[in-house]
């Protein structure tokens, strides 16, 4: 019976072109954006964890309520401890210390005189330890741009962008002004060891990195630091394991009224990004909807069309003796191969755009020129197993519902008037 | 006032009072204002004090020695404690520049860094640089009399007559026989309150009356304020030339 139909609607093109073709479009532009909506997501989370938040982060509760204000005065001490005790319990997480600082950063002349100076947003890292994980956090060999990573203590790694404004080179001293966690001002001289570009445009504008250590000296924050963060190894977010792990550590700092204890937030809540997830699945779910809707009518009227041009086979068929319900459901398996052959040919296509978006992308640089988001300079798509699957679910919905629709007409037809139908 | 008492550049501004003022029986608030501003100066005054930073997690405190000059010229080197041992602090007239020696670096205080605290405290370089002649920037009104620390006072509210300055408005509590300025709140333009000071000791020194121990709260910062406390003060002493220079941050 299949074979029956397939062969009537590769032979009979009308039937089956148009509405392949429109299932087709329709599935590629779901897959499509899919892929994209799916690559830019993950690019704003895999940013969002490696620059900010991790997938969990300690910090102290009142450091927790500010922590868009970097208050460093509020800031974990005795993290050793801390640290340690989170590489015991939850070992499946790569914990690290943060120390992010605001400040300015001076280049002086010959005498010592401010040459030059910029505002810059800094992060105090441990660079300098064999098993950081940092190294593979921040990508940073492929980060550096000139110079060499740091190796030494008074190292210190500045923006390319902002080492191109300030005309600083590496093997130069610059002087970092700041605030100590004791609101004190704090000044320390270090020595540009190279330039990074992270592709991120918040980062490029004014980003600066040094050793932990040398940066809890700096801002007199012996054994302290702003903020712990976990990464899953395989640099993937895990909310129900993060959720889990989060749940256990703050149960253990419950009983403490202390506003300086340790609490741990997840990725999805910490980045505000919770939101951005829910309205990510709301526009797929919008998405898939609307080309499910548009390509229902258009099929609708196809298949109306479609019905009009094959009445007069209905009527032969319904006189010789077929049951309504059998002509309308071979329509309906006829619709079904459609919307089939309509789907594998649009995921392919679509899926075909997509890996090409996926490997070159798109510069948004100069779109982004201006923004605090840590979206990285090229968006690219992301296809993931879903994305192979998505196309399926309107391409053969569609089909199937436009000629649901559109078939109904065949019960309407009276076998009394078909001969005399036929006659005309 | 609190740019007056400002502690390692200006010293303490309660100081200062003329042997036997006639006792306040009223006047304007101006006239008040005049008098507490002729006893809060000498032409030059060396002064040893520390600041007991009284935070939320800790309390620290920083030791200095300041030499002033004028209004204008004052030279200040921390003593303790160790980390901040050696930082001087040099003002000439509407500049400041802070010398570090662990980076062997002078950098001028300017723009948003005067709003910094200074060392911590509940003082800002701002407060430091504002000029501490209360009669060139407001205008002064009794208001009312109380009793503060066993001593009669008059309350002083004071309107900024120029624009541009840290605190739009004052309220001041004078001692009426001693015209020393025993407590004061400061206010924003909005008429928020930022800071207070609170007078908790006086001492006489060479005829003149000196707030010995001084309360600074900033409102807006957590913490139990700054604990500001002169342990001498020369008053006339004879300052040399060098020291109002750059060249005296590095010596």
């Amino acid at each position: 019976m299949i074979r029956f139909l397939l062969k009537g609607l590769l032979r009979d093109r009308s039937r089956s072109l148009l509405p392949v073709l429109i299932v087709a479009a329709g599935v590629m532009l779901t897959v499509f954006l899919q892929a994209w909506l799916n690559g830019a997501i993950s690019n704003l989370v895999q940013s969002t964890a490696r620059y900010t938040t991790g997938h969990g982060r300690v910090m102290t509760r009142a450091y927790a309520q500010e922590a868009d204000q970097i208050p460093n005065d509020l800031a974990l001490l005795g993290i050793d401890t801390l640290v340690t005790g989170l590489r015991r319990t939850f070992p499946d997480l790569l914990w690290t210390p943060r120390i992010k600082f605001g400040g300015l950063l001076d280049v002086p002349d010959e005498k010592g005189e401010t040459r030059a100076q910029a505002p810059v947003s800094g992060m105090g890292v441990d660079l300098l330890s064999a098993d950081s994980p940092e190294w593979k956090v921040l990508n940073m060999q492929s980060a550096l741009v000139r110079g060499h990573l740091p190796r030494t203590q008074g190292d210190m790694l500045l923006a390319d962008e902002l080492a191109e404004r300030l005309r600083v080179r590496p093997g130069q001293t610059v002087t970092l002004i700041g605030s100590t966690m004791y609101g004190s001002m704090a000044v320390a001289n270090f020595t540009v060891a190279g330039t990074v570009r992270f592709g991120i445009a918040a980062m490029d504008r004014a980003a600066v990195l040094a050793d932990l250590s040398d940066i809890q000296q700096a801002l007199d924050m012996n054994d302290g630091a702003g903020e712990i963060l976990g990464f899953f190894p395989d640099d993937i977010y895990h909310d129900e394991r993060a959720n889990q792990v989060t749940a256990e550590f703050n149960a253990r700092q419950s009983s403490s009224s202390d506003r300086f204890a340790p609490i741990m937030g997840t990725l999805r809540n910490e980045s505000g990004l919770a939101d951005y997830f829910d309205i990510v699945g709301v526009y797929s779910a919008v998405i898939v909807g609307v080309f499910l809707l548009a390509m229902s009518i258009v099929l609708w009227n196809a298949g109306l069309t479609g019905s009009l041009r094959r009445y007069g086979e209905i009527g032969v068929r319904l006189a010789i003796g077929e049951e309504k319900g059998h002509v309308y459901r071979s329509m309906i398996a006829e619709s079904l191969m459609i919307g089939f052959g309509g789907s594998v040919l649009g995921t392919a296509i679509g899926l075909a755009f997509a890996y090409y978006l996926q490997i070159v992308g798109i510069d948004v640089a100069s779109m982004m020129k201006n923004s605090t988001m840590l979206f990285t300079d090229v968006i690219r798509a992301q296809v993931t197993p879903f994305t192979y699957v998505i196309g399926f679910l309107p391409g053969m919905l569609a089909t199937f519902l436009g000629t649901a629709i559109s078939g109904i007409g065949i019960y309407k037809r009276q076998t009394s008037q078909l001969f005399k139908e036929l006659e005309t | 006032m609190i740019r007056s008492l400002c502690l390692f550049l200006i010293v303490p501004a309660l100081v200062l009072r003329p042997q036997a003022p006639s006792p306040a029986q009223g006047g304007s608030g101006d006239e008040i204002l005049r008098r507490v501003d002729r006893n809060m100066f000498s032409e030059n005054k060396i002064v040893v004090s520390r600041m007991i930073i009284h935070g939320e997690r800790e309390t620290r405190s920083v030791e200095a020695k300041s030499w002033q000059r004028g209004t204008s010229e004052a030279f200040t080197e921390f003593l303790a404690p160790a980390r901040e041992k050696g930082t001087k602090m040099l003002k000439l007239n509407d500049m400041l520049w802070t010398y570090f020696p662990s980076t062997d670096r002078t950098i001028l205080i300017s723009g948003q860094m005067l709003r910094q605290s200074v060392m911590g405290s509940d003082l800002s370089y701002e407060d430091m640089m504002e000029d501490p002649h209360l009669p060139h920037l407001y205008s002064a009104t009794v208001v009312s009399a109380d009793t503060l620390i066993g001593r009669e006072c008059w309350v002083l509210d004071l309107k900024a007559t120029k624009e541009d300055i840290a605190y739009d408005a004052r309220r001041l509590w004078v001692d009426k026989a001693r015209s020393v300025i025993l407590k004061e709140t400061l206010y924003a333009k909005s008429g928020r309150l930022l800071k207070t000071m609170d007078v908790r000791e006086v001492m006489r020194v060479q005829n003149r009356w000196l707030a010995k121990s001084i309360l600074y709260k900033d409102v807006l910062k957590e913490g139990e304020g700054t604990q500001f406390v002169v342990d001498s003060v020369v008053l006339d002493a004879k300052i040399p030339d060098y020291l109002f220079s750059k060249a005296a941050l590095r010596r």
